[in-house]
């Protein structure tokens, strides 16, 4: 292998710059799915409309039950045979982490939002307020401020696990990696610089997560 | 003002309001009294919708607790004050106080924050404006608690157990808020332990035991002569100390 070889990182940093930016817009468009989803899937996982919660429940135990990468190999060949038409790896990904996602986020929300003391719900409906508003004032607030350290260490867990889409023929960040470290046949140089990368981006979500952590103490 | 009417209540099976009559007249202030898990507290979230009742009914103001429509109106109109203050633990003092003016009312943030330092003084706290209620003592919090249900210009104001959550130096600071509503000519419900601000501001003590309301009486009479035996343990107990 010889001495470590810093230039043929920085040769191919536009390469690996391509596979980081699917990475990442990977990530934000399933934790803004996932939130989303999440956000529906808690509010009828809290329903005192016992199927509707039921289902919910089912739904967040089957796919805390199943492997991620199960999910996208579903996704990727069961899709376009209901569809009909070719989904294309990008947006199957997308999907099947969306759907992953929504059960961790939504059981994260629901969390959040039944660690807020119902006498909370009863202030704000003693002063006039319908219910939902209580919600939308009084609960949605401190529950987000509460969960936002669990929200973003999720986040970072979602964006390393961008990685597994590889099965798919993605060439996300590790596999842009991947790649070159077989062409130049320099592993070492490839999966030293791979991992600093991810350490730098999730050390610096980490510390994101404390600071809101020391900030929202009560 | 408030006509409680043959009101009774179940959890399950089990009976925790037996057909309780009380009438509250404008500006009357009544003190609510009896042992722990006596149906004070129910008794008194069922006057402003918090839990629903079975049987009976409760009108304030003219207007019917148990009709949907009206309960809404009536969440105006009636202010709470908790045992656990429940302020607002993401707002300053004076966001407690106007979230429920500006989101109910539609008043403007200006017209709400006015009235906001008008309140705060009243219960002593102007220093405090935005100070958040972890920042406060229980005491205070629970000033600001008061000051909150009056932003809605209540006709009526229920307290349930508004000291007992309180060390007992904050206790005088809650009660001279209180007994200054009252001189006010605020109509208020009541339910407490404290037995001297009983005797000294109420109009009529109620007491209650076993989800019954035993005797309604003037509180002189009450405390030197009770009616019923309930109400002579009771009181051998709380005053015996």
């Amino acid at each position: 292998m010889g001495k470590f070889d810093v230039d043929v990182v920085i040769r191919n940093i536009p390469y690996l710059w391509e596979g980081l930016q699917l990475s990442f817009l990977l990530a934000v468009l399933a934790i803004a799915g996932g939130i989303f989803f999440g956000s529906l899937l808690a509010v009828l996982r809290m329903s005192s409309f016992r199927p509707i919660a039921w289902a919910a429940i089912g739904y967040v135990n089957f796919f805390r039950s199943v492997p991620l990468i199960l999910v996208i190999f579903w996704i990727y060949f069961l899709v376009p045979l209901l569809l009909g038409q070719a989904t294309g790896p990008f947006l199957s990904a997308v999907i099947a982490f969306t759907l992953f996602e929504t059960a961790y986020y939504c059981e994260i929300i629901r969390a959040g939002v039944q660690s807020i003391p119902k006498g909370q719900i009863s202030a704000g409906r003693a002063s006039g307020m319908t219910s939902a508003q209580a919600m939308r004032y009084i609960v949605m607030p401190q529950a987000f401020r509460n969960m936002t350290p669990i929200l973003l260490t999720q986040s970072i867990i979602l964006f390393q696990d961008t990685s597994l889409v590889y099965v798919v023929t993605l060439r996300d960040f590790m596999t842009s990696a991947s790649t070159v470290a077989n062409q130049e046949l320099r592993l070492v140089e490839l999966y030293v610089f791979a991992a600093a990368v991810y350490l730098v981006i999730c050390v610096a979500g980490s510390r994101v997560v404390n600071r809101y952590g020391r900030d929202f103490k009560r | 003002m408030i006509d409680i009417r043959d009101v009774s209540k179940w959890y399950g099976a089990s009976q925790v309001l037996k057909s309780c009559s009380l009438e509250v007249s404008k500006g009357e202030v009544i003190v609510v009294c009896g042992p722990s898990g006596s149906g004070k507290s129910t008794l008194i979230k069922c006057v402003n919708g918090l839990e629903p009742f079975q049987q009976g009914e409760i009108i304030v103001d003219g207007l019917r607790v148990d009709d949907k429509q009206q309960l809404r109106v009536l969440g105006t109109r009636i202010g709470m004050v908790f045992q656990n203050f429940e302020l607002y633990p993401h707002l300053s003092a004076t966001g407690n106080i106007i979230l429920a003016p500006m989101v109910v009312l539609r008043r403007s943030r200006e017209e709400a924050e006015a009235r906001a330092r008008t309140l705060l003084e009243r219960v002593g706290l102007s220093e405090h404006a935005s100070k958040f209620p972890a920042q406060l003592s229980g005491g205070q919090q629970q000033r600001v608690a008061i000051a909150r249900a009056l932003a809605m210009d209540p006709v009526v104001m229920l307290f349930d157990e508004p000291t007992s959550a309180l060390d007992p130096e904050m206790i005088k600071e809650v009660l001279d808020v209180m007994s200054d509503l009252a001189r006010d000519g605020m109509t208020m419900i009541v339910v407490t332990h404290e037995m001297g601000f009983a005797r000294r501001v109420a109009d009529r003590v109620a007491f209650m035991d076993g989800g019954e309301i035993v005797e309604t009486r003037h509180p002189e009479e009450f405390f030197t002569a009770p009616q019923s035996e309930r109400a002579r343990v009771f009181l051998s107990k709380v005053l015996g100390h």
